[in-house]
């Protein structure tokens, strides 16, 4: 098995990752990429050149030692590839599913240069996969330190710095809103990118750590972060509650039936399972033609799952071109091939309703782009005059959230910036002693796991804090 | 899980649990709701809170047995639990000496109307009180209210006790002065006695119970036009100004999901999910 010489040619085409066929998997919502086989995954980490200076690792937000991992893949020993991996990453079968690695550690792959980069985050996740069937094993913990700490919010965040403290023998409780953990990763991301069971089994995994999990506390409503510090006991708290309110349009007719936010679309079809319905109780109506407004990976997440519920076309309506989307590669490829149309440079400007008040047509104005604007992307500008009107009989608003208000309106003390996000230093630390923030409460939208890079460096950041205060 | 300590039917289909819940006890005030859920399966449902008793542990609500949640959760007893309750959500009612206040409780929510007058009062308050119902059957809390009230009326839809309808309330107003109008039931109830305080220009404040899943300021369900702008129900209120708020618009979003609420409800029964079936 194992095999430490070079390599004697590159090979520059990764091994493809199995897939549903999207004729099939456009009627369910069982996952979409199957994983890799145990030959496969060897194969793939074959091309790894295990570069002296590896590129790769900067990529990571969470600091992995990839080529390390790799090797141990490549040597048959995928029991200690999965320890390298968890060493950094307390959630690696969630990381290599929704992880943009494109963008991360496989944009600065050598071999990129020549061919296809090596595909770390099928490998991460073909690993995490089979200690998952396997059955997994819990690090030895450190000696209890006695401190406590309050983690608020059981999203990729939360969940990351939990399991970082719990590991430094700190005790900790996840305070999350909802019924159920994983935040985004069970309310926004479909059964079909990330199964629940999935998250599920990394959250069994933290909980193992001697974390502990308290849901349904809202906090601000039911203990203030005040509290959980003077009355509670806690001795430092991390705020990791994510993106929180829907953004809209703001054009007329916004508020008509058959018009959700993604946000609700999402909530009802992941987290509700309402796909189900009425086997499970939350119902979702779905209409023939679908509109999704917004170019981003909630945007591919909301047509893929409005086509699976039985829509008979779906249309992503963007107000700039393809070039800028937001989205994903992976995901804007997966989401054409399941028959998705993209209509770019548009945006709505009304919508119109039938005699119940349910949305019947959009009508949208056709865009242009302009200048760069202060996101470094071309501002869409209006055409004048080029008004047209789409029948449509649902609507999926998914152009971005705002900061859920909540625990900035009770905190006083808290530092917060004109957009409502907390404000922290490099560290993660906020301007009130012992609270620390991270996620998308701190950046506003972005990614799984830029929300556990920020949770992970809080989590370091506690910890010293906790061991120099007396 | 929350375990039920006391339960009371206060009218046909209308119930009254007391739950085991020390920490949301400790934080409730009036005005705020919870959300609950029955299970794996189940759907999120708000519902307003009734009363609070932080040295018990214990919070109150009421709900109409309508569709298949609250028929389900009508089928519980003293004893059983409730798998979760999220709360205290939304904001506290404003309680404090306004002066001569004019509170008007429909359907289920004279329950939480009770807990409010009771604040009123502790703070100094007159209050004059209206409990509504569409049958004279439907009422309750009438004596509480009674105690309570300076002045006491009662209005039904169809006249079957009390006045007829809200009509009189202009000549009440017309009577008396009143500093505030809080009015707390069904959407059109509250339209109707927004519309009768406005040409007075007595401030009135209204509860919004819009359909919500969260019911924390995520998925914007419960939005809601209030004077023009866009409003979350489950973080910016539960409660407005009734002068502002389009009612029409939120009589039409609460109908949204109408005949899957149906489907559910009927399905279940169908199954034998009520009981009566299988007995």
């Amino acid at each position: 098995m194992a095999e430490d010489k070079p390599k004697p040619k590159v090979k520059k085409k990764a091994v493809p990752m199995p897939k549903q066929k999207p004729e099939v998997r456009r009627h369910n919502f069982n996952e979409v990429a199957l994983g890799y086989t145990e030959e496969q995954a060897i194969e793939e980490a074959n091309r790894c050149l295990q570069c002296p200076k590896p590129q790769c690792v900067p990529g990571c937000p969470v600091e992995i030692d990839i080529p390390a991992f790799i090797k141990l893949i490549r040597e048959g020993k995928f029991d200690e590839a999965v320890k390298k991996i968890k060493e950094k990453n307390s959630l690696p079968a969630i990381c290599g599913r929704v992880c943009p690695q494109e963008e991360q550690c496989q944009m600065n792959c050598v071999l990129g240069k020549v061919g296809d980069p090596v595909n770390i985050g099928r490998l991460e996740r073909f690993v995490a996969d089979w200690e998952r069937q396997k059955g997994v094993t819990v690090p030895e913990k450190t000696p209890v330190t006695g401190k406590k700490v309050a983690i608020i919010g059981a999203g990729p965040a939360g969940l990351t710095a939990a399991a970082d403290l719990a590991k430094l023998g700190h005790k900790v409780v996840i305070f999350e809103a909802l019924h159920l953990p994983g935040g985004v990763l069970v309310y926004g991301i479909p059964e079909f990118r990330l199964p629940k069971s999935i998250v599920q089994a990394e959250v069994d995994y933290i909980k193992k750590l001697g974390v502990e999990l308290r849901l349904g506390y809202l906090i601000g409503r039911i203990h203030t972060i005040p509290e959980l510090l003077k009355d509670e006991g806690f001795d430092a708290v991390f705020i990791g509650t994510g993106a929180g309110l829907p953004q809209f349009l703001g054009v007329p007719g916004e508020n008509l039936g058959g018009i959700y936010s993604a946000n609700e679309f999402l909530i009802r079809v992941n987290l509700m399972k309402s796909y189900a319905f009425p086997v499970y109780d939350t119902p979702i109506r779905i209409g023939k033609h679908v509109a999704v407004i917004g170019g981003g990976n909630v945007a591919m997440d909301s047509a893929r799952s409005a086509l699976r519920l039985g829509a008979e076309e779906v249309c992503i309506v963007y107000r700039r071109s393809r070039e800028e989307m937001p989205a994903r590669k992976e995901e804007i490829e997966n989401a054409e091939e399941e028959g998705i149309i993209c209509k770019f440079l548009a945006n709505p400007t009304r919508f119109i309703g039938d005699e119940k008040g349910w949305v019947k047509q959009m009508e949208c104005i056709c865009m242009e782009l302009g200048p760069p604007d202060e996101s470094g992307r071309r501002r869409p500008v209006p055409v004048k005059g080029s008004e047209f009107v789409m029948d449509v009989d649902t609507v999926i608003v998914a152009i971005g959230r705002t900061p859920n208000p909540i625990i900035q309106r009770t905190t006083e003390g808290l530092a917060v910036t004109k957009w409502g996000t907390i404000v922290v230093d490099e560290n993660g630390k906020t301007s009130l002693e012992g609270v620390y923030a991270g996620g998308d409460i701190v950046t506003g939208e972005a990614t799984v796991i830029s929300a556990m890079g920020a949770g992970k460096k809080a989590a370091r950041a506690i910890h010293q804090y906790l061991m120099n205060k007396k | 899980m929350y375990e039920i300590v006391a339960e009371r039917e206060l009218a046909p289909k209308i119930k009254l649990f007391e739950v085991k819940a020390p920490d949301i006890a400790e934080k409730a005030q009036p005005g705020q709701f919870i959300i609950l859920i029955l299970g794996e399966k189940g759907e999120r449902i708000p519902l307003t809170i009734a009363d609070y008793d932080g040295e018990k542990g214990t919070i109150t609500f009421v709900f109409n047995e309508v569709g298949k949640t609250t028929k389900q959760l009508g089928l519980l007893r003293e004893g059983d639990r409730i798998a979760n309750i999220t709360g205290p959500l939304g904001n506290p009612s404003e309680i404090k000496k306004f002066g001569n206040v004019l509170c008007i409780g429909g359907g289920v929510m004279i329950a939480p109307m009770l807990l409010q007058v009771k604040a009123l009062r502790e703070v100094g308050n007159t209050v004059t009180t209206v409990i509504g119902a569409r049958i004279k059957e439907l009422l309750f809390y009438e004596d509480e209210m009674k105690a309570l009230s300076h002045k006491f009326y009662v209005a039904t839809d169809d006249g079957s006790k009390g006045y007829k309808g809200l009509g009189f309330m202009k000549e009440l107003i017309e009577e008396e002065k009143f500093d505030r109008c809080i009015a707390m039931g069904p959407v059109v109830m509250m339209k109707t006695v927004s519309e009768i305080t406005k040409p007075f220009g007595i401030p009135t404040i209204v509860t919004l119970t819009p359909i919500m899943v969260d019911g924390m300021g995520m998925c914007g369900v419960c939005r809601v036009t209030v004077g023009g702008k866009m409003k979350f129900a489950c973080v910016d209120g539960p409660e407005f100004d009734g002068h502002l708020v389009d009612f029409d618009g939120l009589i039409n979003r609460q109908r949204m999901f109408l005949p899957e609420e149906r489907l559910s409800s009927l399905l279940w029964e169908k199954l034998g999910g009520c009981g009566c079936g299988r007995r």
